[in-house]
């Protein structure tokens, strides 16, 4: 087992102190924190072989090149998948917007593809401006009271129409893990595509996309130690070969000419323009960084901390937790509300204590609205959190219940 | 920044509710929060004779918005264009941050919009 309590001084960034107080980090959801191994590499490349990759032929190029690919090999690795599988965009939501892409291209008026009352916007809002350009119809499977997805609901709206299943892997809200094994047999027996946003899950947990059986899968380099600026859509290889490109221009090509364009191999021909190199260079270090914790470890810590923070913040009075209540269920994530307290207050008084969470409806306003509420507070756990830091969160929430007069 | 004053205008709002028979309304929302406000207003001889606000979020946002429309009260509604958030920030009366100032400005934000629709009308 990695020993966790060490793994803190890695991060540069949590040494500082806010508001004269230790910084606790909660709100690795929204981005993660990155460690000095990173960090460095990002550096490194800019300070001894910025190039850019797959065109010149000189040693910095070739060495630049080389680094980018060799991202590409450690992140297939990490997951389950082929490196020509793997196309590197600027952020989860890019990757997502490519996914989405090359599932629209095969839609048709009448089509239906069915998402989930918990998805983030980024796996909302693309399918609406595709749906609307065809005239395909989106449908939403519903949620539990607990917040696990309602498999029954989800069985009823999957028919012969069904042209796509898109789910998230992790809710970035209730944190449910949603049951992707499953998910992919009720589609296969529709003949529809499945897509899954891995955004909350690939930086907390093991994912295999071929055990999972998935055709897409996406992921947001910042969220797992990774630098902004890198995103990860795995695509089964046939796909790839068979949807069109998104982008189009410059290093997506074989041969241009006034009339024609014959495109380059996959995944290349996805990749059009100048990658975000350093960064992607960063994520393969992020990836290096996770392996060598171990993703089974990072997960069994992860269970450990949401246990331990599920059972302390359920004694808080007049506190609504939202989501499943047994942290095997459940990523590192808790999303909570105070009754008569705003969110965005309840956040600026843990600021003044050096907490930081996220307040507000984390992008998912779907979902708000079938919670019922307009927004919420999530505490999110990573690597370096630890028990301290969940205690620190109870005595800063009975402070906002202070200054808010609320007792 | 949550003095006696936010807090109680927070938990009792003055003016807060629905005017029927508007002259202007306008809604807004601030889309980082979910911070929503809604003003109505009854105007006679060009003074804002009666105001009420219904809205939803942060202590902050609310409390200006009980705030901001006792103060307008009165006010002729060509005046309310040349109300600015230096306005709004004295009125509050706390050190607010750059985020939070967008929770304070919401309210006055909705009000030039009513009264922007009172003139299209």
């Amino acid at each position: 087992m990695a020993d966790f309590s060490k793994l803190k001084a890695d991060f540069p960034i949590l040494k500082q102190k806010i508001n004269s107080k230790r910084l606790v980090y909660l709100d690795s959801a929204a981005t993660s924190q990155k460690p000095k191994q990173v960090i460095s590499a990002i550096s490194n490349y800019y300070e001894t072989y910025n190039a850019n990759v797959a065109r010149s032929i000189h040693t910095l190029a070739e060495k630049a090149t080389a680094a980018y690919e060799g991202a590409r090999k450690k992140v297939a690795a990490f997951i389950g998948a082929s490196p020509e599988e793997i196309v590197f965009t600027k952020s989860g939501t890019e990757a997502l917007n490519l996914a989405v892409h090359l599932i629209a291209s095969q839609l048709n008026k009448g089509d239906e593809v069915v998402l989930t009352l918990m998805e983030h916007h980024s796996n909302i809002v693309p399918w609406q401006v595709a749906a609307e350009k065809v005239g395909a119809k989106l449908r939403f499977a519903d949620i539990l009271p607990d917040g696990r997805l309602d498999m029954s609901s989800l069985r009823n709206i999957v028919t012969n129409k069904t042209k796509a299943v898109a789910v998230v892997h992790v809710s970035n809200v209730l944190g449910t893990i949603n049951p992707i094994k499953e998910i992919v047999g009720i589609a296969r027996q529709a003949g529809a595509l499945v897509l899954v946003d891995g955004a909350q899950a690939a930086p907390h947990m093991k994912i295999n996309v071929k055990e999972l059986g998935v055709d897409f899968y996406t992921i947001s380099g910042h969220k797992m130690l990774g630098p902004m600026g890198s995103g990860v859509v795995y695509a089964k290889k046939e796909h790839l070969e068979k949807f069109p490109p998104m982008l189009t221009g410059g290093h997506m090509i074989k041969t241009v000419t006034t009339e024609k364009t014959t495109y380059d191999d996959v995944p290349h021909k996805f990749e059009a323009g100048t990658a975000s190199v350093a960064d992607i260079i960063g994520l393969g270090m992020a990836v290096d960084y996770l392996e060598n914790i171990g993703m089974e470890n990072v997960r069994a810590h992860e269970v450990e901390l949401a246990k331990y923070a599920l059972e302390k913040l359920s004694k808080i009075k007049d506190l609504e937790i939202y989501g499943p209540m047994d942290a095997e269920q459940k990523g590192g994530v808790i999303a909570f509300n105070i009754k008569g307290a705003h969110p965005h207050d309840v956040a600026q008084i843990l600021d003044s204590d050096g907490i930081a969470i996220r307040s507000g409806h984390a992008c998912a306003m779907p979902l708000m609205q079938r919670l019922g509420v307009e927004s919420v507070c999530r505490a999110s756990f990573y690597i370096y959190n630890d028990k301290k830091d969940v205690d620190a969160l109870v005595n800063g929430l009975e402070k906002v219940k202070e200054v808010l007069k609320l007792k | 920044m949550y003095s006696e004053i936010i807090l109680d205008h927070y938990k009792n709002p003055h003016n807060f509710g629905k005017i029927e028979d508007t002259d202007a309304h306008a809604i807004d929302y601030n889309p980082a929060c979910g911070d929503e406000v809604e003003i109505f207003l009854k105007i006679n001889n060009g003074k804002v004779s009666e105001v009420r606000f219904e809205g939803r979020g942060c202590a902050i946002s609310q409390a200006t918005a009980s705030m901001l429309t006792n103060e307008i009260k009165g006010k002729a509604v060509n005046e309310i264009a040349k109300l600015d958030d230096k306005f709004v920030f004295e009125l509050v009366g706390v050190n607010l941050s750059p985020v939070r100032r967008n929770c304070a400005l919401l309210s006055l934000k909705v009000l030039k919009l009513a009264a922007v629709n009172y003139f299209k009308e």
